[in-house]
């Protein structure tokens, strides 16, 4: 438009943004590509790993986990048995691998119940405010007070322990620690000016929740969830402790590490319980690397002023 | 005048906080702007001027009194009308930044409204964004895929202006649009807006602490102080003969470029009172020079002293 095209010209882009900006990455969203890391590759990958044994389990040339070899018990690692062998013959490392089952649906599963719930919650009271956000706030008090793993034993005591029982348990558990999390991040943004212009525009709610809040809300509740799955698979490991994991044929690692510990196995054989255990580790590392490495990713510089 | 009025607004009052802790931070505002005219709203933080704009546009009801807008008053709509009846009242922002979802493109917040309201293909909305791009000064091409961290603020407040004018307002309400920016960009603002102005025969609500961004942009100019009107009158006139002793403080402080000019007066003291304590009687006669004990025991009403010029205050200057 030329009556205003003078208007056009070079408004001080700040230093700041000038600085940042890589012009060979023209594409880059932010402005700033941050580099994720070998570290981050490496977690990703062992996750990764975890999840491709889970799911191929059956396919991969792994011996039945529950099948007892007499001939090989309390076996050391060898060509045969990669990790050895427990005190009934049974191989460990389809045990692991056929447990991380348990702990991925455990995990992945809660937290996405949680999530569906807690966090579709957490936006819708972080942004209407007012009662909607007091009830639902006082009733995850209210739940909150109650100590969590408690409960659960309760319910799974009564209720029966199967895999989609768990799961369902530890979900609903997980609900209110993520409704507070999303709620909180939901209000820093629900009063900024772009949610008031979208409602000016004519938004629906649902619109605006959508469109507005949850991409901005997404990061940081991507990377809470991915802890809160290291969490329940740890919760996983004390359910089965007390013997309230899935019943104990079934391999899950809270499983594998509750028989390597029992029976004086400790002292004779530790390796029985080292490989869940180290299994469990790296795993929870690792998503606490990725979840942070996430979120420092796709946090958005805004100050250009 | 009230009866071509887009917009009118009678006696607004906008109350804050729960019982005990009330404050008013819009007392009884009430004003009318015809169509296709710029009305400025001055005052100091906490006047109550942002509040005011709020309450027109519809972003927060009032406490009592009525926002009428091309006769109607809105709040009497039912909930779908007044979805679609307040696209034609849009608001521009202070704070650049903050308009403008981080995490979307450029282009895409500014086909947003077109996607709210349906009724054109993808193509068509990027088409018209882009075009509004251009019409605010940016190219679509360069700036369309980008996101607004990447912008300078300047850059950001003209994409507000490109959003609000999508959906073809008749008022728009501009927020402080440019105390947030440095102030060669703040005049390219101001000149993007009065031409826009021209083009889609806009009314606009101007709102300012800065009198002289005001000048440039308005037909007339209401001055706010703790919540209450107290001045309202053509812009010329205002700025030649401030009525009100408040006025004549924030006139006097513009800075003009001349050294040999006299300097005008001391500047005004102190602060303003505590909306949730407001003194009695004239709300400013606690920082006024000319207060007689008459100013604290009655509030004195808005007259008109000269056509269109309306004056709160017991001693305007032309009577001292």
């Amino acid at each position: 438009m030329p009556e205003i095209a003078p208007a056009a010209t070079p408004e001080r882009p700040s230093a700041a943004v000038l600085g940042r900006r890589a012009d060979d990455q023209p594409e880059s969203p932010n402005g700033t590509r941050r580099k994720l890391g070998l570290l981050f590759w490496l977690c990703l990958g062992f996750i990764a790993l975890v999840v491709f044994g889970a799911i191929f389990a059956n396919v991969l040339p792994l011996p039945n986990p529950n099948l007892q070899n007499y001939s090989a018990v309390d076996a050391g690692p060898s060509l045969h048995h990669l990790l050895g062998t427990d005190d009934l013959g049974r191989d460990l490392l389809s045990r692991i691998v056929f447990g991380s089952r348990v702990s991925l649906v455990v995990g992945f599963g809660g937290i996405a119940i949680g999530l569906a719930i807690g966090g579709t919650l957490g936006l819708l009271a972080g942004y209407k405010g007012g009662a909607v956000d007091t009830v639902l706030n006082g009733a995850s008090f209210v739940i909150l007070a109650f100590p969590p793993l408690l409960a659960i034993i309760v319910v799974v005591a009564f209720w029966g322990r199967s895999l989609g029982k768990l799961t369902l348990i530890i979900g609903i558990a997980s609900i209110p620690s993520l409704f507070r999390v999303i709620r909180a991040t939901t209000m820093s943004y629900a009063n900024r000016e772009f949610v008031v212009a979208a409602r000016a525009m004519g938004a629906s709610t649902r619109r605006i929740l959508l469109r507005e809040l949850l991409p901005n809300v997404a990061p940081a509740a991507l990377s809470f969830a991915l802890i809160g799955v290291a969490l329940i698979v740890v919760l996983e490991g004390s359910l089965a402790f007390l013997g309230l994991s899935v019943a104990l044929p079934t391999p899950s690692w809270g499983n594998i590490i509750y028989e390597g510990a029992s029976n004086n196995l400790l002292q004779t054989d530790p390796l029985i319980a080292l490989w869940p255990a180290l299994a469990m580790f790296l795993l929870l590392t690792s998503l606490n690397v990725v979840g942070d490495r996430l979120r420092a990713r796709f946090d958005v510089r805004e100050g250009a002023l | 005048m009230s009866e071509q009025a887009l917009l009118s607004v009678e006696n607004l009052v906008v109350d804050y906080g729960r019982r005990h802790r009330r404050v008013q931070a819009v007392s009884g505002v009430s004003f009318a702007v015809p169509e296709r005219q710029t009305l400025g709203l001055v005052g100091e933080s906490g006047s109550g001027k942002s509040t005011t704009g709020r309450c027109v546009s519809f972003v927060q009801r009032p406490t009592g009194g009525t926002v009428r807008f091309a006769g109607t008053d809105l709040s009497t709509l039912p909930a779908r009308e007044l979805r679609r009846a307040r696209t034609k009242l849009q608001m521009v922002f202070q704070d650049p930044i903050s308009s403008l979802n981080p995490r979307r493109k450029v282009i895409d917040i500014v086909a947003e409204p077109l996607a709210i309201w349906g009724g054109v293909n993808r193509k068509e909305m990027m088409r018209r964004a882009a075009d509004m791009l251009e019409a605010v000064g940016m190219d679509p091409a360069v700036t369309g895929n980008r996101r607004p961290g990447e912008l300078s603020g300047g850059q950001c407040q003209r994409i507000s202006v490109a959003r609000a004018l999508m959906l073809e307002p008749a008022l728009l309400v501009c927020d402080e649009p440019v105390s947030a920016l440095d102030v060669s960009v703040q005049a390219q603002i101001l000149n993007l807006l009065t031409d826009l102005k021209e083009r889609y025969g806009l009314t606009m609500l101007f709102i300012a602490h800065d009198l002289a961004v005001v000048k440039a942009t308005s037909d007339r100019v209401a001055v706010m102080y703790l919540g209450k009107l107290c001045e309202l009158g053509p812009v010329e006139d205002l700025y030649l003969s401030p009525q009100h002793p408040y006025s004549a403080a924030l006139v006097d402080a513009v800075p003009v470029p001349d050294p040999r000019r006299p300097v005008a007066g001391p500047p005004l003291s102190g602060d303003m009172p505590s909306p949730a304590d407001p003194p009695s009687g004239c709300r400013f006669r606690t920082r006024c020079p000319f207060a007689q004990d008459i100013c604290a025991i009655e509030e004195p009403p808005l007259e008109e002293i000269a056509p269109g010029h309306l004056v709160a205050c017991h001693f305007p200057t032309s009577s001292r």
